[in-house]
């Protein structure tokens, strides 16, 4: 918090300094936005078209996986707006006092059977991932890709024998694109990421374990009016019509 | 005295200085390598640290770790220490090219590392698949796999670590050997190996402590699988996603066993290098 209200402190008083000059050019802002890495894409592509309608604003980004984002959010880190991959982890930052009102939930995201391209070993649901003959992996259960996967397994009474459980779902896709893996499970985002390589098939069961995708502005954000417009933009049509391009679901 | 030790003596007891300026350097070095760990140490959870350590997927991987790191430095010292003799004292032309051959697990990440052993030993790699159609054989997800990845990163330390020892102790008893007599096996069996096996001690060591922190071949090529491939380096990466004070806890585990076998092997660098 301290080293935050340095910062905020530091930047007023440059902004202050900056502005004082020609009072005719429109204010240049910075707009930091912190994302969960599976949102890239998304973000990314709607960054052109937000710069435009708002002449001014500089969007800054920073993907990671959002528990490492929440915690450098927690520890000071200058985010005007926080998109998170879980509603776990948004909660660590609501928790510290630092997002203005509630999140809004903008997307969700659900599990996919992953399977080489052409699915060679013929798997059609969940059910046939628990067949001995097949090599299926994971992600671990301390993860979210893997809770989910047990959530499921829970809900629906099939039990999967893993050869290997996965610290993230870009392992798990990369031992099923090069066949070392007769099928896994993944987020269907990033089953779409993944290509040519992969194939993905959806199934009843996941509709029991729906990552929920919040968003939020930081609380005294350097950039809260820009930082709400992006979050319109986001929870608006044309970023509904990008998330679900990406294979986002709905909110 | 079994080996020779004669140059050990006039290292520092005869008064040679040691340039005062090195010290600035030497202990910045030094506190790049053990603050981090202090860190670790203050960082560290105490109080829950016996049941962190004591819990089942903690003993499996530590399990895990010191069995594929024992069996990972054997099969560097059978495979390597013969690889080190012929690029020591090998008079066959290419030798410099396959030195730089044997040096690439040190520049290759390892993920790389990793993915190239499942693109030549996976379902279908280039020998993987021979070996699936025709045994039934499946290497990733398996130990072996975790040791074959283990091997891979950590030969380099023992070849280069031998081939050193064996340069400096030079031909000269060999020679001598020949010389008396001795067929070429036996010269190498009674002269060569006890002179260098210092060096071959130090290479072990390092080969060893290089398999036990092993991360991105394994995960790359074997997977992640408690008790079977998942080994502590794999666990600490996991738990770090959850509960920092387990990984921290299995990192000082880590520590203090790669201490221990330092502490316990006792490597004499000095002799086997120079």
């Amino acid at each position: 918090m301290k080293v935050r209200a340095i910062a905020t402190a530091a930047a007023a008083l440059l902004l202050a300094g900056c502005g004082g000059g020609s009072a005719s050019e429109p204010e240049q802002r910075t707009l930091t936005v912190f994302a969960a890495a599976s949102l890239t894409e998304v973000f990314t592509a709607l960054e052109p078209r937000f710069e435009q309608a708002h002449p001014g604003v500089d969007v800054v980004f920073g993907f990671a996986g959002s528990s490492t984002l929440a915690q450098q959010i927690v520890n000071g880190a200058p985010a005007d707006l926080f998109a998170s991959a879980n509603t776990e982890t948004m909660q660590t930052v609501v928790d510290a006092g630092l997002a203005e009102g509630e999140p809004t939930v903008f997307a969700t995201n659900v599990l996919q059977i992953v399977t080489p391209a052409g699915n060679p070993a013929g798997i059609t649901s969940f059910a046939d991932l628990a067949r001995p003959d097949l090599q299926v992996v994971v992600c671990a259960p301390q993860v979210p890709c893997g809770s989910a996967v047990e959530r499921i397994e829970q809900a629906s009474g099939v039990a999967l024998s893993p050869v290997s459980e996965e610290p993230d779902v870009k392992s798990v896709l990369a031992k099923v694109a090069t066949g070392n893996a007769d099928a896994g499970l993944a987020y269907a985002t990033d089953v779409h990421a993944a290509g040519d390589d992969v194939q993905g098939i959806a199934f009843p069961e996941a509709e029991q374990a729906v990552n929920d995708y919040p968003i939020a502005v930081i609380a005294d954000a350097q950039a809260g009016d820009p930082a709400r417009a992006f979050q319109e933009l986001v929870t608006g049509a044309e970023g509904r019509a990008a998330l679900s391009a990406a294979g986002f679901g709905g909110s | 005295m079994t080996h020779p030790a004669t140059r050990r003596s006039d290292d520092h007891e005869n008064g040679v200085g040691l340039p005062r300026l090195l010290w600035v350097p030497a202990a910045l070095a030094f506190l790049l390598i053990a603050l981090p760990v202090v860190g670790l140490v203050l960082r560290a959870d105490w109080l829950r640290m016996p049941a962190l350590l004591l819990s089942a997927s903690a003993l499996d991987a530590l399990r895990l770790s010191l069995q594929t790191a024992a069996i990972s430095t054997a099969l560097c010292v059978v495979l390597g220490g013969p690889l080190a003799v012929v690029l020591a004292r090998g008079r066959v032309r290419g030798l410099r090219v396959l030195r730089s051959v044997v040096l690439l697990p040190l520049v290759l990440p390892p993920v790389v590392g990793g993915l190239a052993l499942l693109f030549l030993l996976g379902r279908t790699g280039l020998v993987g698949r021979g070996l699936d159609v025709v045994f039934g054989i499946t290497i990733p997800y398996t130990t072996a796999a975790v040791v074959l990845a283990q091997t891979f990163v950590a030969l380099p330390f023992l070849v280069v670590t031998l081939e050193g020892a064996l340069r400096t102790a030079g031909r000269r008893y060999e020679a001598v050997a020949a010389t008396l007599g001795a067929a070429p096996w036996l010269a190498f069996r009674r002269v060569t190996v006890p002179l260098v096996l210092p060096g071959l001690a130090s290479g072990a060591v390092l080969a060893f402590a290089r398999c036990l922190g092993e991360f991105g071949a394994t995960i790359a090529f074997a997977g992640s699988l408690q008790g079977t491939t998942r080994t502590l380096p794999l666990l600490v990466y996991l738990e770090r996603e959850t509960d920092v004070d387990a990984a921290v806890a299995l990192s000082l585990l880590l520590v203090v066993v790669a201490v221990v076998v330092i502490a316990v092997a006792r490597p004499r660098p000095a002799e086997g290098l120079r």
